[in-house]
């Protein structure tokens, strides 16, 4: 576009209709993502700000909002760290194998089959975290109890359902796993073979080769897809609603029957019993989540670009 | 007192056994660190092929120590893949597999036992397109090689090597003040000077280049080619080329590849000192593709 004609007059650049109408739908399609974002935004504080100033009654017992919405977000970022610090190897080792060690016959039916484990419904990873992961989870919780209680993660006592927020935070780990897994994959075969060779022939093995060409090229595609991982296990509701017995407390105590709450799966338990201010409170909390993932990720961002060299 | 069986792990049990030790230049005398000398490479009754396709058929060549072997020949035929298989890069490709052999100072380099990595080790390549790790300082790529050979590298061994590999590849004075800056930062020309100070960081006794000009302009070629008769001394060469004039300047020794027809595997049609081939060849389809007259 080096020489700009213009038309009889008008003074703009003759553009063919084509490329007008494609860059009109897309600005478009950018707008309309930011506008829902703000709109719910605009929701969530005008809604929220008279829950976060209530009569200390509709707290439920808690005197003042920070003392109720603490155990919720605490209960939030500890059970989507424990299924991030799960599923980020796990969907890493299954992307490597699908992109990089498995042969093409045996790698693509891998793949698709965890892209299928997206495909189920968070009620049915409910059902199955309650009625088969948690009671067999149970045996494993009590030699933990008996072995490393000295860690205050599993002091104990031991719950016998198995409701745990462990056992909540497998159930999101499996969840958020195939999520991370297909974006990391995307972005491990999108390694320039030029940079994967360089490694090669300098006699790298093929763990080395990874490490060398494949990682770095993959950085910053890695923490998007965590990113979107985390945003899921942290917006998760109905398994977690499910599979965790809550009693809101905050407590290092990952395998005992008293465990808190996370902000999404409250608003659901509580919301169907709810009115008046107590909806307000509801939807605060819900606000709390929106911030707490925006700093989570603000903070990831930040964390990657600062490992970079700069020309 | 060379093998091919590799060490994975330099500081483990056995320092004096390991091959690789040579390279590190804290612990050895000047002498010894260019223990791994170049090295005469005999190919014989070689067989390249992707999957079914037979790619280049039986070639039979010496490639000299200490010289500059071209191969030359039109697109398609082979020689690409075959200096691909002179460090086991052949068989990266899903499929690709070589028979024949291919020895180097008594060991064949296609031998059951022997660890393709170890092989790519003792034979450096560099690509067509310079690739520099991009995320990685100039410093950083110098010693990528080294960072996978010698986990444990003192600050003032690596100094030395960078200086030492950069030296080699004519770069230092022009980036010795800014080693930690990506290497993808510099001019194409550069860059391809990294990546063979890259390669020779970890002193190869070979070193195989794939048409390593024909991204680059005239003056960063004729660079690349004064430090290919320097680095001589040092390595077996071993390069591919389009570039007729290149071939005839730079090389002792040149190899003329060439298809009998479409769909068929390319051969070896004539190998000579390049003087001869560049003047009297003794294939009429060698004189036709050196003279231009192709076809």
């Amino acid at each position: 576009m080096s020489t700009t004609t213009t038309e009889r007059g008008t003074g703009r650049p003759a553009r063919q209709r084509g490329d007008v109408v494609f860059a009109g739908v897309a600005k478009g399609a950018g707008v309309l993502i930011l506008l829902a974002l703000a709109g719910v935004t605009f929701f969530l504080t005008f809604e929220g700000i008279p829950g976060l100033t209530g009569d200390d009654s509709v707290y439920s017992g808690k005197d003042g909002f920070l003392s109720y919405v603490w155990p919720l977000v605490y209960g939030t970022v500890l059970a989507a760290l424990i299924a991030l610090l799960i599923a980020t190897p796990l969907a890493i080792g299954v992307a490597l194998v699908t992109s990089h060690y498995a042969p093409a016959r045996l790698a693509r039916p891998v793949a698709y089959t965890i892209d299928l484990l997206a495909a189920i419904p968070s009620v049915v990873y409910g059902l199955w975290g309650i009625n088969f992961l948690a009671p067999r989870l149970v045996p494993g919780y009590q030699f933990l109890q008996e072995h490393v209680s000295w860690l205050p993660f599993f002091a104990g006592p031991t719950a016998t359902t198995g409701r745990t927020i462990l056992t909540a935070g497998i159930v999101l780990a499996v969840m958020i796993l195939p999520i991370i897994t297909a974006i990391s994959r995307e972005v491990f075969l999108q390694t320039p073979k030029l940079h994967e060779e360089a490694a090669l022939a300098l006699g790298a093995t093929r763990w080395e080769m990874i490490r060398t060409a494949v990682f770095p090229h993959a950085r910053s595609g890695i923490v998007s897809a965590v990113m979107l991982g985390l945003g899921r296990a942290l917006g998760e509701t109905m398994a977690v609603a499910m599979v965790l017995s809550a009693t809101g407390v905050v407590t290092f105590n990952l395998i005992s029957s008293v465990n808190p709450s996370t902000i999404a799966a409250n608003i659901a338990l509580q919301f169907p019993e709810s009115s008046g201010e107590r909806v307000n409170v509801l939807i605060a909390t819900g606000l709390v989540l929106f911030v707490v993932t925006f700093a989570v990720n603000f903070a990831a961002r930040s964390i990657v670009a600062r490992g970079q060299i700069k020309g | 007192m060379k093998t091919f069986t590799r060490v994975r792990k330099p500081h483990a049990t056995h320092p004096a056994q390991e091959p690789r030790n040579a390279t590190r230049p804290a612990d050895t005398s000047p002498e010894q660190r260019r223990a791994a000398m170049a090295r005469r490479i005999e190919v014989s009754d070689l067989d390249i092929y992707y999957g079914d396709f037979l790619a280049v058929r039986q070639v039979s060549m010496e490639i000299k120590a200490n010289e500059v072997t071209a191969l030359i020949g039109p697109s398609g035929c082979g020689k690409s893949t075959f200096l691909r298989s002179l460090n086991r890069m052949h068989e990266v490709i899903p499929g690709a597999r070589v028979e024949g052999r291919i020895v180097m100072d008594g060991q064949d380099l296609y031998a059951p036992h022997v660890d393709p990595v170890a092989v790519r080790r003792q034979v450096g390549m560099v690509f067509q397109r310079p690739n520099p790790f991009p995320t990685m300082s100039i410093y950083e790529n110098v010693l990528a090689g080294m960072r996978l050979n010698a986990r444990r590298l003192s600050k003032s061994d690596a100094d030395a090597i960078v200086e030492r590999s950069l030296r080699g590849a004519n770069l230092w004075e022009e980036v010795k003040h800014r080693l930690d800056k990506p290497g993808a930062g510099l001019s194409g020309g550069q860059q391809q000077r990294l990546c063979i100070a890259r390669a020779i960081a970890v002193e190869p006794a070979v070193l195989l280049m794939d048409e390593p000009c024909s991204a680059l302009d005239p003056i960063s070629t004729a660079a690349i080619e004064d430090l290919i008769q320097e680095l001589k001394t040092d390595y077996t060469i071993v390069i591919v080329t389009h570039n007729m004039h290149q071939a005839a300047r730079v090389s002792q020794e040149t190899a003329f590849f060439n298809l009998e027809g479409v769909g068929l595997p390319g051969q070896l049609v004539e190998m000579s000192s390049t003087k001869k081939i560049f003047s009297n060849p003794d294939n009429a389809a060698t004189e036709a593709y050196v003279s231009g007259r192709f076809g």
